[in-house]
């Protein structure tokens, strides 16, 4: 066919009317991608995003240091320390994660009998220096202060699966 | 012999043994929480629950004695809906804190409700509670989890023969109570924590710190006493944090004194991490090549002979024997391990030893205590006593101090006078000695730490030998130690040379100006401050009294931080292991001991552990053969002489404050004040 001859092609420009004709077609797909970081896309309950240690209603730190999730944490990420505290209950004197160490399994909160470590719904702790990612307790008892709202949500959302 | 058949399975047993005992020769395990073999069958658990035919019920096996034709059946279907049955009951009321509970990851109910318990409770009522008591220093309670299998009763009442723990109430409202709010007054407390199947009895010191995952195990020795305990040692890090008894039958069975198990804390405080140097009347911390170089100055000119050397109660035998051969290489006779100037005979070793052995007490049937206090000196020989009284015809009799024991002993006298008539046969009661087949003589270290001591030991070797006690099949003739590192410093010889002096000697030495440098290895016991211009040079793991005296100050490693010897007061040699490194720049003692030799040009040849081992049995054979008791052969020792009339003393006067680890422990001085009311003694921890 002439039409389908290279020199044709040429001269009427159909690749391009072809290109724009599916540009043009886009226009009026639902659009893909997110403008992150103003839009923000689903998260599931499940989530497994920053750890975020707990507390009760009243304000007392929930860990009651049993170290079940240093036993079972794959990448051996958390270190804690304990001792009796001076009213003589069981807590924590350090709680540290290796956040450059932890591959985020939720292992952790698994195994929580306190509901006490948790990984919330926060993926944008991105730091400039890999010391800002070992965290201590008192980072992560502030990460549960902020994010206890959302927290607690997604646990209540989750309960009825397990 | 009654047969029984087991599962199918037919097996002979003891007469006399349970149903229990003959499972577990068959390989049937049965669980259980109030059946130990070393306690009184309870029988109040009822875990245990196996089927018998012929019988209605299945019966509690621990307490059902043997009989022949029994046909026992450890697996069917009704003995595992018992024991759930049994379970269930004992879950009613245990409050189910796993997560904060230190039994957690080692407990028997947490075991066996894997086995035995349900996925859920059935039971909707409240839980009972119970308040928690007090029971000193050393052990912890939670009393609501406990399950009334009564071993600690059981053990305080018939191993620790202090009868304050007992149970109030009936059923559900039992409690386990020590009655009046004190602290046990046991030495062997901390074993009802091994025993408790459950939390309910845990170790306060040790409270919250660890899990049983977490920590590295190290089978080693105790050096608190000369009883040569086995003990493993929980470490994480490089922090000990507990010790535990390792089954020895011949020794310490499975149980540890609470020195042993506690004192532990000692070895993070007060510790020497790098080398001292006196500079301007203060000790100045400096490196290695400093001291040396400050010691090589110093002693440059110094002859070998003003030079002495003292080893402590805790030193290992690698390090003795190095320290040996430096002074011998410095020509130097000046050497002696006995520390509290006991008046021993290194050239008769059945002169210092143990003889009857620890498992020999068994066999005894009467015993001389001449100047010894065995539940303070060695906790687990005094326990081996009370073992043998139990089991009955046993009469104890003591020459010296009125020791609280726990057991009946007849007092005789306070001093030798005694002894010189119990020795003639002119004391009413030498009968008792002459006519028991296998007598036995336990002399103390306050009987041979004093002037006349040689002549209390030969009074004691008479004695021994004219009451039978000294036969080919026999001997009960025991000298007990208080210091770990005793035996294996008179088995190396280090005792003072021809014209050498002991103890008191070069101490009186230095005062006088006699003597130039004193080499400290770890003696603590001595009195330093009367070392006068003496340069003093101290290798140890502690800043107590030698290093606060000393001018150079060489960081040595503690018992659990390095592989080493030692032979109890039986005359086992016993390796330790090392459970953790010596802090800073501390090292192993023979290796400083072998660098220093160097500095005062006369290096030793000793590359390794090795070569240090191969010399060790060079010079003292018995160290070729490790946990076996080489026979010892007998002799004449002791002198003639009359002892003076001075009544003896003991030479503990705080069970919890008898060497520079304890002395740093704050769990030691918290059980000094608490149970034996040293309210106002200083210590260590008080800086």
């Amino acid at each position: 066919m002439v039409l389908k001859s290279h020199a044709a092609r040429t001269v009427l420009l159909s690749e391009l009317w072809f290109g724009m004709y599916v540009t043009f077609k886009a226009m009026f797909k639902r659009r893909a991608t997110l403008n992150y970081p103003y839009e923000k896309g689903y998260l599931s309950p499940r989530f497994r995003g920053e750890h975020a240690l707990r507390r009760y209603a009243n304000g007392e730190e929930r860990c009651i240091a049993c170290k079940l999730c240093e036993a079972v944490c794959p990448a051996q990420a958390i270190t804690i320390e304990a001792e009796p505290r001076d009213d003589g209950s069981r807590r924590t004197t350090r709680y540290d994660i290796d956040m450059t160490k932890c591959i985020y399994c939720g292992y952790c909160q698994e195994a929580c009998p306190v509901d006490a470590i948790v990984e919330g719904p926060n993926f944008e702790f991105a730091s400039e220096t890999r010391e800002e990612l070992m965290y201590n307790k008192d980072k992560l008892l502030a990460n549960g202060d902020r994010w206890e709202r959302e927290i607690a949500a997604n646990l209540a959302a989750d309960a009825p699966y397990r | 012999m009654p047969t029984l058949t087991i599962d199918g399975v037919e097996i002979e047993v003891e007469a006399g043994a349970t149903v229990l005992q003959a499972c577990e020769q068959a390989g049937k395990e049965v669980p259980r929480f109030c059946y130990h073999d070393r306690l009184n069958i309870a029988g109040n658990c009822r875990m245990c629950l196996v089927e018998m035919e012929k019988s209605p019920k299945p019966i509690a096996s621990c307490a059902m004695p043997v009989g022949d034709g029994m046909v026992i059946h450890t697996n069917t279907p009704q003995v595992q809906k018992a024991r759930e049955g049994v379970m269930e009951f004992l879950l009613i009321n245990h409050p189910l804190d796993c997560p904060i509970c230190d039994q957690g990851g080692e407990c028997d109910l947490q075991d066996q409700a894997m086995a035995y318990g349900l996925d859920h409770s059935r039971y909707r009522e409240n839980k009972r509670a119970v308040t928690d008591k007090d029971l000193g220093p050393l052990v912890k309670t939670v009393m609501t989890r406990c399950i009334h299998c009564t071993r600690c009763i059981r053990f305080a009442t018939e191993i620790a023969g202090v009868e304050e723990l007992g149970a109030l109430g009936r059923g559900e409202h039992m409690e386990i109570s020590n009655y009046v709010e004190q602290a046990l007054s046991s030495e062997l407390s901390g074993n009802i924590i091994d025993l408790c199947p459950v939390g309910a009895l845990t170790s306060k010191p040790y409270a919250f710190t660890a899990r049983s995952w977490e920590l590295n195990t190290t089978e080693t020795i105790d050096t608190h006493d000369a009883v040569g305990s086995n003990i493993r040692v929980d470490a994480r890090g490089r922090t000990i944090l507990r010790v535990l008894p390792r089954l020895h039958e011949d020794i310490n069975e499975e149980w540890i004194s609470d020195k042993a198990r506690f004192a532990n804390d000692g070895l993070r405080r007060q510790r020497l991490d790098r080398p001292y140097v006196r500079r301007d009347g203060r000790l100045h911390a400096a490196s290695w090549d400093e001291a040396f170089s400050a010691i090589a100055e110093r002693l440059k000119s110094t002859d070998g002979t003003r030079m002495a050397a003292i080893a402590g109660d805790q030193a290992c035998a690698e390090s003795m024997v190095v320290l040996k051969d430096l002074m011998a290489a410095l020509g130097s006779p000046h050497i002696d391990c006995r520390q509290d100037g006991a008046k021993l005979d290194a050239s008769i070793r059945s002169s210092y030893l143990f003889n009857t052995t620890i498992s020999g007490i068994e066999d005894a049937d009467a015993c001389l205590m001449i100047g010894t206090n065995p539940r303070w000196e060695a906790a687990l020989v005094n326990a081996r006593l009370r073992k043998r009284y139990l089991a009955g015809g046993f009469r104890v009799l003591s020459v010296g101090p009125q020791p609280d024991l726990t057991f009946p002993v007849e007092v005789l006298g306070a001093g030798p006078d005694t002894l010189s008539a119990f020795g003639n046969g002119t004391h009413e009661a030498a009968q008792v000695l002459t006519n028991a087949e296998r007598p036995m003589v336990i002399v103390g270290q306050g009987a041979l730490a004093r002037e006349d001591g040689a002549a209390v030991l030969g009074a004691a070797r008479r004695i021994a030998e004219n009451s039978n006690a000294v036969r080919d099949d026999w001997n009960g003739f025991n000298v007990l130690h208080t210091a770990a590192a005793r035996v294996a410093g008179l088995d190396l010889g280090l005792v003072p040379g021809e014209g050498g002096r002991d103890v008191a000697g070069i101490i009186d030495g230095a005062a006088k100006g006699e003597i130039d440098a004193v080499f400290l290895l770890g003696a603590d016991e001595i009195d330093v401050a009367a070392m006068g211009e003496a340069f003093v040079i101290y290798l140890g793991h502690h800043g107590d009294k030698g290093a606060g005296r000393a001018d150079v100050v060489l960081p040595g490693a503690a018992y659990v931080e390095k592989n080493a010897t030692w032979v109890n007061t039986e005359g086992r040699v016993q390796l330790g292991h090392r459970a953790v490194f010596p802090p800073g720049d501390a090292r192993e003692d023979w290796a400083i001991i072998r660098a220093l030799s160097e500095v005062m040009g006369c290096t030793l040849p000793y590359d390794d552990l090795g070569s240090v081992r191969r010399r060790m049995a060079e010079v003292a054979e018995t160290f070729n053969i490790i946990d076996v008791i080489q026979p010892a052969p007998w002799g004449q020792f002791g002198s003639d002489a009359a002892p003076d009339a001075e009544p003896f003393t003991t030479p503990i006067d705080d069970f919890y404050m008898t060497d520079a680890i304890c002395r740093s422990s704050e769990t030691m001085a918290a059980c000094s004040v608490q149970i034996l009311g040293n309210g106002s003694k200083a210590t260590g921890i008080h800086g």
